[in-house]
């Protein structure tokens, strides 16, 4: 953990209410893919934890959706401003059991750090295969990126206006050796109860910290209580307890 | 001793600054960050007699210059507390720590209590009787002035550590309640914990924290906090530790003046896990700007 100032090189929109920021600072600390940053705004108190898309030497790549006005400011920053960034933060994903096909399974603004992971899965020699869902098709991005990556892409929308019709459940391939995945927490439930094989789920909760200090996102699981920000966001299938 | 140490219920601290139970957890995620032997010493996260895993989530809703927290005292529960905790907290703090303690009847206070007295590394047993997150619990006792005394004098039966008492502001009349305390033995008050406030999502229309209230801390609250330290200060003869709000040098300075021996710092920690270090750090240039030679000389300065 690292809390360091970054300066913006990039923020576009990529999608509907979904903007691409680039910046370059102190990536030292980020040290696995599925990790998230912890930004700091002026005029907002609490900081905005947003997952890690891509890291490339001192060059930090997020995706964020405009959800609230914390997000909406971040949005109308440019070029040479600067942002204070708490980094290298939750555990992150496992890749030392992604066998040689691993499936990866982003809905959303979950898709993100499924980039980085594919990166880092695809050095490793794997075939990586990629479901990416949204609910239409003006929401939908990093489709050519994956491809350009060399990654086997699907896309679904929820209305059928691109890609496979339905939800990311529905372009299930049959074979695949792991899954990882992060999105929606229905998505979630669904992968949940749809695979076939053992993978491991990137959650989202409301944080105060997100470094494990206040236990404001804490969840039930088979092993015990545990802080979504701290020993996750990254939880295996086997250690999920869904409480509703 | 030098120009910062303040002395607390016969305890001596480096500096006045101590991080605000729950805000802290046990040390050793801030541990990874900085040397926490800097601080004065640290209030570690709200123990119970049993482990409690605490409130559904969300627990936390953002506030104009503040927070709302409903974590609902979730912790392992005193013995392991004891049993794993402390050996570990023992390897990267060596100085007294203070053990807050929370309960659901006099006789839960006791019990922690009585064990957290056995430990060595506690110096101070801070007893919450003020979480505002607990149905039927902690709170009622911290709004009574006689179901406080009645912690107090359960828990002063079983320790010989001083009790520092920390009390809601979500009361009438706290200096009834600080009174009532320092009468049936408590060896200093601290306060104040979080004001119970709320915040509604536009889009659903529900309530942000699945508790629907919650506690309310940050720089929004420092005014309230200060004035209820001051009016605390004024009526008891023993030591007020000072809380809310607090995220800088001077702020400190101000709750000092206000009348407290020692200020514990929360929600700041939290937005910037460097909060107490860089606080402890502008000390010496703030007491310069002020004419400050030494942090004791000040407490209670405006009363």
């Amino acid at each position: 953990m690292k809390d360091c100032i970054f300066t913006i090189n990039s923020n576009e929109l990529i999608a509907k209410s979904v903007y691409r920021m680039t910046l370059t600072g102190d990536t030292s600390d980020i040290t696995n893919c599925g990790q998230f940053v912890n930004i700091k705004l002026d005029g907002f108190y609490l900081r905005r934890p947003i997952s890690v898309c891509d890291v490339q030497g001192d060059v930090l790549t997020l995706i964020y959706k405009v959800v609230g006005n914390g997000t909406e400011k971040m949005s109308e920053m440019s070029e040479g401003e600067s942002l204070q960034i708490l980094t290298g933060l939750g555990n992150g994903y496992d890749l030392t059991k992604s066998g040689g096909a691993p499936l990866l399974i982003g809905g959303g603004v979950g898709v993100p750090p499924m980039y980085l992971l594919a990166k880092k899965l695809i050095s490793k020699g794997c075939k990586v295969n990629v479901i990416l869902g949204f609910n239409t098709q003006d929401e939908v991005f990093y489709e050519n990126e994956f491809k350009a990556l060399g990654c086997d892409v699907t896309v679904t929308t929820v209305d059928g206006s691109f890609g496979v019709k339905g939800f990311v459940t529905d372009a299930l391939p049959e074979s695949y050796s792991y899954f990882y995945t992060c999105g929606p927490e229905p998505m979630l439930k669904a992968v949940y109860k749809s695979a076939n094989t053992s993978g491991q789920f990137s959650f989202e909760e409301r944080m105060g910290c997100g470094f494990g200090a206040c236990m404001g996102c804490s969840c039930k699981t088979v092993t015990g209580y545990k802080r979504i920000c701290k020993d996750g966001p990254v939880l295996e299938k086997e250690e999920i307890l869904w409480e509703n | 001793m030098g120009k910062l140490s303040v002395n607390l219920c016969g305890i001596e601290l480096d500096n006045p600054v101590i991080p605000a139970s729950g805000t802290f957890g046990f040390g050793y995620e801030f541990a990874e960050i900085y040397d926490i032997n800097v601080l004065g010493t640290f209030s570690f996260k709200g123990t119970t007699k049993d482990a409690r895993f605490g409130n559904p989530t969300p627990r936390i809703a953002e506030c104009t210059s503040g927070m709302i927290n409903a974590v609902g005292l979730q912790n392992p529960g005193v013995e392991k507390v004891i049993s794993e905790e402390l050996p570990k907290l023992k390897k990267v703090f060596n100085k007294p720590v203070m053990a807050n303690v929370s309960g659901f009847s006099v006789e839960d206070y006791a019990y922690t209590c009585a064990l957290l007295d056995k430990e060595e590394q506690v110096g101070w047993l801070e007893v919450n009787v003020s979480c505002p997150n607990v149905h039927g619990g902690g709170m009622s006792f911290g709004t009574s002035p006689d179901a406080a005394a009645e912690v107090v004098a359960a828990v002063k039966a079983v320790t010989t550590k001083p009790v520092i008492i920390k009390l809601s502001p979500n009361v009438t009349d706290i200096v009834a309640i600080a009174k009532a305390c320092e009468t049936a033995g408590a060896d200093g008050i601290s306060l104040i914990n979080t004001l119970l406030g709320m915040r509604i999502n536009l889009k659903t229309r529900k309530p942000v924290i699945a508790n629907k209230m919650g506690g309310f801390s940050g720089p929004a609250i420092f005014p309230v906090a200060l004035r209820m330290v001051y009016q605390v200060a004024s009526a008891v003869n023993i030591p007020v530790v000072g809380m809310g709000g607090v995220s800088s040098a001077d702020d400190v300075i101000e709750m000092m003046l206000a009348g407290a021996t020692a200020v514990e710092v929360g929600a700041a920690n939290l937005v910037n896990p460097l909060a107490c270090k860089e606080i402890i750090e502008a000390l010496p240039e703030a007491m310069e700007k002020y004419g400050i030679e030494n942090l004791t000389d000040i407490i209670g300065g405006a009363l």
